[in-house]
């Protein structure tokens, strides 16, 4: 049974000027101990789904409907339909939620050791001692030294520090599933280096399902079993990482693959993808990438194309036109789609 | 080739509370016309400072800036005014380099007329039709009376763009111009710079975190390597990827997450000795980098701070090992 | 289209503004009830301050048969401790308050921004003289200056008071003046501005100062209810000579004759309270409404 199993999630926003489909009917399923990459640029619903799996929407967000199915020792919620209690344990005992380091997560003008101390008491851990212990040993964890840190007040850590306070007050209560928010984004290389390897390390330690969302294909490539482009709201592509990395069937993905330069090995052929995302508020009629599509054609213009499988094993992608794309690619090699397409 | 536009041993320190911050020491980088570099490093590095110091909208504290040949700190009137004018900047921000409450045309009119480029409200359209058109914003008519809050992240980095050129500048300082924009379109903003550079022999220095966005934007020239302040390696992009001289370039390129599993997970990594990045306030003594560095020598790296030298190759680092390995195997090899 | 973007306008348009721009500006306003209302408000209270005296013929017989009288048919708003007709005294009496507000607005508005601006562009020894200037003002007491300074100049003229009033109230509003200049001089648009060399008139009048639009009509608008307040606290202090009347006054003769205490003059009292609380509500109300239609951003519409 997989850990969490999404099935045709739809969250909207209502907003003065009618609703805007942030979401639409996004399924995937994830296995115990897999990491699961999110990969999409602004506009596509990530972050949306993403906070969106813990509940953790914002006041204008409006599940319209799908299920979200979360599993532990046989027994299956569906997390829509927890009440405020149970919706607390949820949250943080099951599945925690690392927010971007960058972005302010943390209340300016309490301790790291406060913080703590509040999340442990919000879930329950009324021990100071207690909190004390596990807070000295999730610091260690993530390599810091907590008789710094916890005194600390959060802008006197680094960015790099910060996002490992996130870590580990994520890990407090042993979750199953953690979800990341950019983990890397917005930190020096050899601060994401770090990041990416102590994941690896804890995963590989605690054995945690992870699903991270982000715009940078890089940390999908270091850390992701399997990953999931989305675009306008939808996933237009699921797979495993190599094959979405060698072998992408969805013209976003190949577009995607190519706009991002790599430092080591040949360039190949580099290039954007033109145009904008669509209005979430005004998406056209049939496939919402085909305004910007090299391959479209009239059919993908007339309905919105389904997920459908391709050639490789657990591959899907939302294109008609996918074989197209498979010969245009040419070759099924281990190769960059930078250097197939040069 | 002479150089347009250099910097010689160029300084600035800042105040503090907690004291002086040394944000740039003693860099110098010449750069000729049409040129496009890259300045990279992590944060704190000095890179932004010293593209500021490049604009003249900062003050060294010491070293010089010179534009053809004169310093520009030392010249008044109308030559530091066409100064000015040659030097550039695009923001990284593309929420805040534009004024919220005056449209595209206002933003892109307003400099043509200060600058006497256009006279009539007929003539500043034209131009500003041309401008939009020649940073791909097509048809201009769609973006002329626009507000930057209707415009995407892309589009108003290609208003700020256009906005520099009003001018006619020389040199165009980028910086982080392309961080904010959404990965799918920044190669396109990048080849747009490129073009500039080409077409109008526009000098670019574009500065950036991103290794993968220096290789692609500087693939045929140089990466200037920064680190606490000082320059630590300059060389071009495809020397420096592939052999870096300097042992923090090394960590940097085998650090750097790349966006193809089998390489990403494969790469060897450079170890260094501490992870920990000294703070600004009090910075290690001879090489800032030794701390860290896996080659430091006692009583050499930790003692003598190291000098910007030329090694073969036509490129510069500043490594006491580097160097002296690097013109000791060369004069091996030619004996 | 073009033509639109094309035309720069001067001064004289854009304070009076063409026919488009203020069906444009109503058509903004008509999305926000409460500034609607505001507006609504305030238009009704300049027409009947300004216009309607043009047409009323002035009442200033007194009339010892018609005391305290209730309203009536002939009297709306009943009668004062003369006999004469209140609703005839508060056409007439919003005028003189009105204009005083808004001249001793102006003049502190003005004062702020340039002073405040200067401060902020230019920084340096003018800057601190600025502030040292203003951080003593700002701690005299406002309200003994002005019966301080009223009692001893005894001003006559109303615009002599709207001068005192005037100089009295800048020093706030010009240090957040300069706290917005000197965070805005900061922004990048505005750092664009000064490599492009824009000039610093342009930087501040077109740069600067437009993002502070909402900002000082608020304040201009608060300025205008602070004046008010001071000018009818001075009246009714009896520390400004007395002549004429106006809602002020009204008050001021109202308490004096102990029209408080009886249930038949209770509108001599009530009338003048109304009309100050009604024009203070219609201008914040209109205020509330500026900072949406100010900012490009929240207007809503392309």
């Amino acid at each position: 049974m997989p850990v969490l199993s999404v099935r045709d999630l739809s969250i909207d926003y209502i907003t003065r000027r009618g609703p805007v489909h942030a979401v639409r009917d996004v399924s995937f399923e994830l296995e115990k101990s897999e990491t699961l990459a999110i990969i999409g640029e602004s506009g596509s619903g990530k972050t949306t789904l993403a906070v969106g799996l813990i509940r953790l929407s914002p006041r204008g967000a409006k599940v319209t409907g799908g299920q979200i199915l979360y599993t532990k020792n046989g027994l299956t919620t569906d997390v829509r339909t927890l009440d405020d209690d149970d919706l607390r344990e949820y949250r943080w005992a099951e599945a925690a939620m690392v927010f971007q380091a960058a972005l302010n997560s943390f209340n300016p003008v309490i301790t790291i050791w406060e913080q703590f101390n509040d999340t442990a008491r919000a879930h329950g851990m009324k021990d100071r001692h207690k909190v004390r212990d596990r807070a000295d040993e999730l610091l260690d964890l993530v390599h810091l030294d907590a008789k710094r840190v916890l005194p600390a007040f959060p802008h006197e850590l680094s960015g790099g520090m910060k996002q490992r306070v996130l870590i580990a007050l994520a890990l407090m209560l042993e979750p199953q599933l953690i979800i990341l928010d950019e983990p890397t984004t917005a930190l020096d290389i050899l601060t994401q280096r770090s990041i990416i390897d102590l994941l690896r390390q804890l995963r590989e330690k605690l054995g945690f399902s992870m699903i991270f969302i982000s715009h940078d294909l890089s940390i999908a490539a270091e850390l992701a079993d399997r990953m999931i482009t989305m675009y306008a709201g939808r996933v237009v592509e699921e797979a495993n990482v190599d094959d979405m990395f060698y072998r992408p069937r969805h013209p976003y993905s190949v577009g995607l693959l190519r706009a991002v330069p790599r430092v080591s090995g040949v360039l190949g052929s580099v290039a954007s993808i033109p145009g904008s995302p669509p209005d979430l508020m005004r998406l056209p009629i049939g496939c919402s990438y085909a305004p910007r599509c090299p391959y479209a054609i009239d059919a993908c213009r007339a309905a919105d194309p389904p997920l459908v499988p391709v050639d490789t094993p657990r591959h899907e992608a939302a294109c008609i036109r996918w074989k197209h794309v498979a010969e245009v690619l040419g070759s099924n090699a281990e190769v960059p789609v930078t250097e197939k397409l040069a | 080739m002479t150089a347009l536009i250099e910097l010689d041993h160029i300084s600035r320190t800042f105040e503090t509370p907690a004291g002086v911050i040394t944000a740039v020491d003693s860099v110098s980088l010449a750069l000729g016309q049409g040129e496009a570099m890259c300045l990279v490093g992590e944060s704190g590095c000095g890179k932004t400072t010293t593209g500021r110091l490049l604009t003249g909208l900062l003050r060294p504290s010491g070293g010089r800036l010179l534009y053809e040949g004169k310093d520009v700190w030392l010249t008044k009137g109308a030559d530091l005014a066409r100064f000015r004018r040659a030097v550039q900047l695009v923001h990284q921000d593309p929420y805040a380099s534009l004024n919220p409450t005056r449209t595209v045309f206002q933003t892109l009119s307003a400099p043509l007329f200060r600058h006497k480029k256009a006279s009539s409200g007929k003539q500043a359209l034209s131009a500003v039709n041309e401008l939009l058109t020649r940073v791909d914003l097509s048809p201009p008519e769609n973006f002329i009376a626009k507000y930057p809050h209707q415009l995407s992240g892309g589009q108003r980095q290609r208003v700020a763009i256009a906005r520099a050129l009003t001018v006619d500048p020389k040199v165009i300082v980028a910086d982080e111009a392309v961080s904010m924009v959404d990965v799918s379109i920044r190669v396109s903003l990048l080849n747009l710079l490129l073009a500039l550079a080409k077409e109008f022999s526009v000098t670019i220095v574009l500065i950036t975190h991103d290794l993968a966005v220096a290789r692609y934007f500087a693939s045929r020239g140089r990466i200037g390597v920064m680190y606490l302040g000082r320059m630590v390696e300059l060389a071009d992009t495809e020397a420096l990827v592939t052999d870096p001289a300097h042992p923090y370039s090394a960590a940097l390129i085998a650090a750097i997450p790349e966006a193809d599993p089998d390489i990403t997970r494969s790469k060897t990594r450079v170890e260094l000795r501490s992870a920990e990045i000294p703070s600004l306030l009090s910075l290690p003594p001879g090489c800032t980098f030794h701390p860290r560095c896996p080659l430091a020598e006692a009583g050499l790296c930790d003692v003598l701070v190291p000098e910007l030298l030329p090694i073969p190759g036509a490129r510069e680092v500043a490594c006491h090992v580097a160097v002296r390995e690097r013109t000791s195997e060369r004069a091996v090899v030619t004996a | 289209m073009s033509a639109a973007v094309l035309s720069r306008p001067t001064m004289g348009q854009r304070l009076l503004g063409p026919w488009s721009a203020t069906v444009g500006f109503l058509r903004l306003l008509s999305k926000r009830p409460v500034g609607l209302i505001g507006f609504i408000g305030i238009v009704f209270f300049l027409l009947l301050a300004f216009v309607a005296p043009m047409f009323v013929p002035f009442q200033n017989d007194p009339s010892l048969v018609d005391i305290y009288q209730t309203p009536s048919q002939a009297h709306p708003l009943g009668t004062d401790f003369q006999g004469k007709d209140v609703l005839n005294q508060i056409v007439f009496g919003g005028r003189d308050i009105l204009t005083v507000a808004i001249l001793a607005a102006l003049l502190s508005t003005v004062i702020a921004i340039t002073f405040g601006s200067i401060a902020a562009t230019v920084g340096g020894k003018v800057d601190s003289t600025i502030l040292a200037i203003t951080d003593v003002v700002l701690t005299l007491p406002k309200l003994i200056l002005l019966i301080a300074v009223a009692a001893i100049v005894r001003p006559t003229s109303f615009v002599f008071l709207a001068v005192i009033l005037g100089l009295i109230q800048w020093s706030s509003l010009l240090r957040q003046i300069r706290a917005q200049v000197l965070s805005l001089k900061e922004r990048d648009y505005v750092e664009a501005a000064r490599s492009l060399d824009l000039g610093l008139m342009h930087i501040v009048f077109r740069e600067i100062l437009p993002t502070m639009r909402s900002y000082i009509a608020i304040h201009f608008i608060f300025a205008m209810t602070d004046a008010m307040y001071a000018q009818i606290f001075i009246v009714f202090l009896g520390l400004v000579p007395v002549s004429g009347s106006n809602w002020g006054i009204m008050l001021y003769f109202a308490q004096g004759q102990g029209a408080l205490f009886f249930r038949d003059s209770i509108w001599y009292i009530l009338s003048p309270i109304l009309a100050i609380t009604l024009v203070q509500l219609s201008l914040v109300s209109f205020a509330s409404a500026l900072e949406d239609i100010f900012n490009p951003r929240l207007r809503g519409s392309a």
